[in-house]
């Protein structure tokens, strides 16, 4: 763990604490249960994400997927009856194929990732209020899917099922991002594609590897999503969810430019945002300043984390001057 | 000190620094050091990388105060200088690394910041009062383009033209050009020195920051050369000659050009073969060329003459428009560099910073990208592999750094260079392509990197030198394919190398 992660790690500790001293019921196990919920949801959205930010990209359409594809996947299973794992397998198939087209569009016909996924974002959203005619997607009474509840929305021995999802994708994940030869590639087109490039490294390749992972993480999360809710109205569902993601792996230390960030950032990103979130509701805060608190919260946390870095660099060229001085002869 | 030019002699000095000491956590990076310059005086300045040249540049335009130390400008002494001070009094600056607008034209250019108004609340530039100001300026400095050229549309000499003019415009007294030939070709520098010497005319001091000294011969009334941050030496007007410079720079003379310029070798078999090539930049104008193996073939031409172009087909990173490529007989089909890898086929780009190395990966990371698949089990990265594929690249080019872990960016830019040339040796090179290989790099790891082309060439690899850099040229390469506007103009072999040749062959004439 990077002292970057170990400084947001204490952040969240602290606003916990302080949260549950001022109201007790943040620590009661239904609370706890449903934010660490919500946490699995976003977090598999923003470790999906965090891979598009690492090459330098950016993915915009998530909020819009996530409608699409939860009204799709409620509609196979509902309407068209087909056998959830079927459909499970569709949907994934289908973020799957987003995200090639992406980057496709990016890697092969140059296009900039930030209007790519914009017109993803207002293209699919289109496409999920046509497909219901702007009406509510949902389960007709008595429709139950006791196995398919159960992953996504139920427990184990207390713990939502979705945030051990996203545990197991996170240590997954985590070996792609750190330890293997994709995700050194990953950093090194990051840093500086060109080069990359230039090490004889098929940087189109892997850029779109990258797309197709956030697509197919944004796939799964739309399913967790679509079942937490049970019903989806397409003109609102998951809106502003590329931007939750874009903020976790910010606040967990990843640059807009590429190449730097960690998976455990992003986790600790989406848990301080859920945690935010909590302490809105659980503080009596106007829940219509739910998304001011979130803002001023990564705004103070970047200047932090930057004005951290200048005292840093200026403490090491004094003690590196220090030193000289101690070490020199006397002249 | 002997002057040649007693009336330059007489005169009191504009610029003197006395016992100038200045010091950085770790280093001394000037040491009581002296010097002057007279009016009308052009300077030659030379030293190896890290000499204390670029602390010297600080000093005098103020970014830095010396630690101990006089400097006297134009009679009044002072401790330092500010920037404001230093521009005041008339010291400007012409940096390797031009600072100019591209999107705007000439005259904006020279006179940014400083334009002249029209009367009024708008204040709009008065664009024919500007151009006034600017037609003199450029006279001055030679220049044959006009005043409202974007600056984009120049060539890079034409550039420095104008930052030269933009001198003028503050009616400075002492030019500083740091490294201004570095990036221009042959013929382009010609013009630049005759701009030297225009200055001098007009009794404004030159100092001239360079590392191909055969220019500082030319131009030069005195060579002030730098070592370890001390003067190590001045030589007068009749003194200066090449052999001298690099005898004071490094301290000792140099054996490396003998030794790379010993008889022809036997020609190998070819190894890559272009036929007919067509490249984006000169569609209509076919490229031949054969690289041998166990040869340095020297591709020399002026900027824009289409050797890095062709050197890009070459590694894959540009697509062919027509024409094929052979290696070892066998036509190749290059869609990316990844193809060229995979062949054996490397490049040592022009642009190390921007293209050669990841400046924040380590030296590790860096030597193991191309080949990380082979440094990894079941496709995880094995850090042991890397760090003793990058330990035994260290250790053979001799890579100055603490360990393999460090970053490359803090790394000098000879040892970069060594980082890059690292990360193909790791591979099994067949065809080496070394565009400007030692651009930048002082002349102790020059010789370094030329030995290291001759063992690769020794080994068997066909080896492709692309460079601006006449003596190296002709110093290293066994043949010598000269370009011109896209097209191979001719190939020199050893019994007709001269420089007068390949500048020939450059312009598109026919040698001797």
């Amino acid at each position: 763990m990077s002292k970057k992660d170990l400084g947001l790690l204490i952040l969240i500790l602290v606003v916990g604490a302080i949260v549950a001293i001022i109201n007790p019921r943040f620590l009661l196990p239904i609370n706890l249960a449903n934010t660490s919920n919500l946490i699995g949801l976003f977090g598999i959205l923003s470790i999906g994400q965090a891979f598009v930010i690492i090459t330098g990209g950016i993915e915009l359409s998530v909020g819009s997927v996530v409608a699409l594809l939860g009204t799709l996947f409620i509609d196979f299973i509902a309407v068209r009856e087909l056998d959830w794992p079927l459909a499970f397998v569709l949907i994934i198939a289908l973020g799957a194929i987003i995200g090639l087209v992406h980057g496709w569009l990016i890697t092969r016909l140059k296009l900039q990732p930030f209007v790519v996924t914009l017109c993803g974002l207002l293209i699919y959203r289109g496409v999920a209020r046509f497909y219901t005619a702007d009406g509510t997607a949902g389960f007709a009474f008595g429709q139950n899917f006791p196995e398919l509840e159960f992953l996504t929305a139920g427990r184990s021995y207390g713990v939502p099922n979705s945030f051990i999802a996203l545990i197991v994708i996170a240590i997954v994940m985590w070996v792609v991002l750190h330890r293997s030869v994709f995700g050194r590639y990953l950093y090194a087109i990051g840093k500086n594609e060109e080069a990359a490039k230039y090490s004889g490294i098929r940087t189109g390749r892997i850029v779109m590897a990258a797309y197709v992972i956030c697509g197919v993480l944004t796939a799964l999360s739309a399913i967790y999503f679509a079942m937490y809710t049970r019903s989806i109205s397409p003109a609102s569902h998951g809106q502003f969810y590329e931007l939750y993601a874009i903020a976790a792996a910010v606040l967990g230390g990843f640059s807009l430019r590429g190449g730097e960030g960690s998976l455990i950032g992003v986790i600790l990103g989406t848990v301080l945002l859920q945690e935010l979130q909590n302490l809105v509701n659980l503080l009596g805060i106007p829940s219509s300043l739910n998304f001011a608190v979130m803002g001023g919260v990564i705004l103070i946390g970047v200047l932090v984390d930057q004005q951290w870095g200048v005292f840093r660099a200026r403490r090491l060229m004094i003690d590196a001057a220090r030193k000289n001085v101690a070490g020199a002869p006397a002249e | 000190m002997n002057y040649s030019d007693t009336s330059i002699a007489a005169t009191t000095p504009f610029l003197s620094l006395e016992n100038v000491r200045k010091t950085y956590p770790g280093v001394v990076a000037l040491d009581g050091f002296s010097m002057e310059v007279r009016p009308g005086e052009v300077i030659g300045l030379v030293g190896e990388n890290g000499a204390g040249k670029s602390t010297l540049m600080k000093i005098l335009g103020g970014v830095t105060t010396p630690d101990t130390g006089t400097i006297t400008v134009d009679g009044t002494a002072h401790n330092s200088l500010s920037v404001e001070g230093s521009l005041g009094s008339g010291i400007a600056f012409v940096h390797q690394e031009l600072n100019l607008f591209e999107n705007l034209d000439v005259a904006a250019n020279i006179f940014f910041g400083r334009e002249p108004l029209r009367a009024g609340p708008l204040k709009l530039v008065d664009r024919t009062k500007l151009r006034e100001m600017v037609a003199p300026l450029l006279k001055r400095v030679g220049a044959n383009f006009s005043a409202d050229t974007q600056v984009a549309a120049l060539s890079l000499a034409q550039q420095q033209m104008v930052e030269i003019a933009k001198a003028l415009s503050i009616k400075a007294r002492l030019v500083i050009l740091d490294e201004p030939t570095s990036s221009l070709p042959i013929a382009e520098t010609d013009k630049l020195l005759d701009v030297i010497k225009a200055l001098k005319a007009d009794g404004i001091s030159v100092i001239f920051i360079s590392h191909r000294l055969h220019e500082v011969e030319r131009v030069a009334d005195r060579v002030v050369v730098l070592r370890d941050g001390m003067l190590a030496g001045t030589l007068g007007k009749r003194d200066i000659g090449h052999d001298q410079m690099v005898k004071l720079m490094i301290g000792r003379m140099l054996k490396e050009r003998e030794k790379a310029s010993e008889a022809a070798r036997a020609p190998g078999a070819t190894a890559l073969a272009a036929k007919a090539i067509r490249t984006p930049t000169y569609p209509s104008r076919p490229v031949d060329l054969d690289v041998r193996r166990g040869e340095i073939l020297g591709l020399a031409g002026l900027v824009g003459s289409g050797r890095t172009e062709l050197a890009r087909v070459f590694f894959g990173i540009d697509g062919s428009l027509g024409g094929t490529i052979e290696l070892d007989g066998k036509t190749l089909v290059l869609g990316s560099a990844a193809d060229a890898v995979a062949q054996g086929i490397f490049l040592v780009p022009e642009d190390r910073k921007l293209t050669g190395i990841l400046l924040d990966l380590s030296i590790a990371q860096n030597i193991s990208l191309p080949n990380l698949p082979a440094h990894a089990r079941r496709s995880l990265v094995s850090a042991s592999a890397e760090t003793a594929t990058a330990e035994k690249q260290k250790k053979d080019l001799g890579i100055k750094a603490p360990s393999v872990q460090t970053r490359t960016g803090t790394l000098s830019g000879g040892n970069q260079q060594k980082v890059v040339l690292g990360k193909w040796l790791a591979m099994n090179p067949k065809v080496m392509i070394l565009d400007e290989p030692t651009r930048g790099i002082d002349i102790g790891a020059k010789a370094e990197i030329y030995g290291l082309m001759r063992a690769l060439a020794d080994a068997g690899v066909a080896v492709l030198m692309i460079s601006s850099d006449m003596e190296e040229v002709i110093g290293v390469s066994d043949r010598i394919a000269v370009m011109h506007e896209g097209q191979i103009s001719g190939i020199l072999d050893k019994d007709r190398f001269s420089q007068e040749n390949v500048l020939l062959l450059a312009v598109g004439k026919q040698p001797k």
